[in-house]
């Protein structure tokens, strides 16, 4: 066990990975799950592609918007001549067993993450970069991971960053589940106080329907984000937690 | 191997072992309480029983939410009905005069029953909304009988857990657990808005329940049978729409 201590014995910094086990199996889960997520809801979307506000909303109502795409219901008045094929039964069962899959995985993430102060040490903002200028820094230095020196903030994420991860797990997340839950018959018989001061089951659909859209637009920046940072190798950072790969101290594998 | 393998090895044994301990508990106690539903099978089973389990569990006895009269919608939509049989086209040509409720399985006393007769048994009504699985919805009062008076009067045996209902259109038939079948607000509705209950909303006799989605408020219905197993009934699944695809339960 000794020699084997001593190969190894580089300076500890270089031997922590880039993310945390917790961290690569938790994204990785909720990648699947979220994918499951926007897929069937898409598809459940298509049964009815008109959106309302307030309590009601059907075909014989005016609609606050429309999407204009053919729908799977003859029901709904589309101007398209065709109906497409029905796919809202699996749909829904995966829907929901997606759904539990990423709040189960996001509880676990979100204990541990202030368990183990992930969120304090990787997300939130250091003391002295919470002003304006620490925003503008952030995005005047351009590609993602930049900013600071290299040395440190390639292996720590930038203000703006921290941001928008944070606005993800703890405003986009909770409110894409509570938008979502307010949408069940059985769960608003139990706690009506859900649906009740969203204004309504139909501005429910219609904030679920929005949240999501903005959950879909942080996946597209996120992937190019990733894509301009070095796809690859973000990737493997990920995955394997990229520990001695991508670190630039040091001279361990010259 | 290095130490710090060796204790993740360690850890991830201990978590797995866990975990698997803990899903055959959670099974074990799923099924000893009857948290699974019949369509509790499959890759979509762990979910559905998940979304079953925790909707009994927490809201047993919780009431729909009812709205005011004034927001009572003004224009309903009745959604589209299969073209009506021959059969249903003689009863409506006499005024559903001869339209009987037939209350059998596992009861003491098995029933027949007219609008009329549910009438006299007892009224109740309520102004709930209709939420269709597609996303649309609409408000309505809905007048009718509960289903807990009829099964009470039928007298179901005690190890009766769910009951069938069968509506006269083709493959029309699913199934409410006790906490559903017994609970005040299911009702077999027979008027809506202050008057008959017109045929395109399910006259003469509709299942309402309220706590879950709008497909499992069957139109048409004709038959209510206690049983006390979903398996022998169709392919075990608990409801025609079950077998075409949608879940048993719709309570989400």
């Amino acid at each position: 066990m000794l020699p084997a201590m001593s190969a190894v014995a580089s300076p500890v910094q270089q031997r922590t990975p880039r993310h945390s086990a917790l961290v690569r199996v938790t994204h990785w889960i909720t990648v699947v799950a979220f994918l499951a997520l926007v897929i069937t809801g898409g598809e459940i979307v298509i049964s009815h592609p008109r959106f309302y506000w307030g309590e009601t909303g059907n075909v014989n109502m005016k609609p606050l918007f429309t999407i204009h795409i053919p729908s799977s219901r003859d029901t709904v008045p589309t101007g398209y001549g065709y109906v497409m094929p029905d796919q809202n039964g699996w749909s829904r069962y995966l829907h929901f067993e997606a759904a539990w899959v990423a709040v189960l995985t996001g509880l676990v993430y979100g204990i541990a993450g202030f368990w183990t102060g992930h969120f304090r040490k990787d997300l939130v903002p250091a003391a002295g970069e919470r002003g304006w200028r620490a925003y503008w820094l952030a995005f005047r230095g351009g590609r993602a991971g930049d900013s600071g020196a290299r040395a440190d903030g390639a292996r720590s994420y930038n203000v703006v960053q921290r941001t928008v991860y944070l606005g993800v797990i703890f405003v986009l997340f909770p409110l894409v589940i509570w938008t979502g839950l307010a949408l069940s018959p059985g769960f608003n018989a139990a706690l009506p106080f859900f649906v009740d001061v969203l204004g309504g089951r139909q501005s429910a659909r219609t904030l679920h329907f929005f949240v999501s859209d903005l959950l879909v637009v942080f996946l597209v920046v996120h992937i190019t984000m990733i894509a301009l940072a070095g796809f690859w190798g973000r990737m493997r950072e990920m995955i394997t937690g990229g520990v001695g790969a991508d670190v630039v101290v040091g001279k361990e594998r010259g | 191997m290095s130490p710090i393998s060796r204790r993740k090895l360690l850890t991830g044994g201990a978590v797995t072992v866990a975990g698997v301990v803990g899903l055959a508990a959670a099974d074990r106690i799923a099924r000893r309480y009857g948290l699974i539903p019949p369509d509790g099978g499959g890759i979509y089973g762990p979910g559905e029983t998940l979304t079953y389990a925790a909707q009994r569990v927490m809201g047993k006895h919780a009431l729909a939410r009812e709205f005011p009269r004034g927001m009572i919608s003004k224009m309903p939509f009745m959604n589209e009905v299969a073209p009506p049989s021959d059969e249903f086209k003689r009863h409506q040509a006499a005024g559903f005069a001869d339209w009987r409720l037939v209350v059998d399985g596992m009861v003491a006393r098995p029933l027949s029953l007219s609008v009329g007769d549910l009438r006299a048994l007892a009224t109740r009504s309520q102004i709930t909304e209709v939420v269709c699985e597609e996303g649309w919805s609409y408000i309505a009062e809905w007048i009718g009988t509960p289903v807990d008076v009829v099964l009470r009067e039928a007298g179901t045996l005690p190890q009766v857990r769910y009951i069938v209902y069968t509506a006269m259109e083709k493959d029309g038939w699913d199934s409410l657990d006790m906490a559903d079948a017994l609970h005040p607000q299911t009702l077999l509705t027979w008027g809506m808005n202050d008057g008959d209950l017109p045929v395109g909303f399910g006259g003469p006799l509709r299942m309402r329940v309220p706590r879950q989605l709008g497909y499992k408020s069957v139109k048409y219905v004709m038959r209510l049978t206690a049983t006390d197993s979903m398996k022998k009934v169709g392919r075990g699944l608990g409801s025609a729409a079950a077998e075409g695809g949608y879940a048993w339960y719709s309570g989400i």
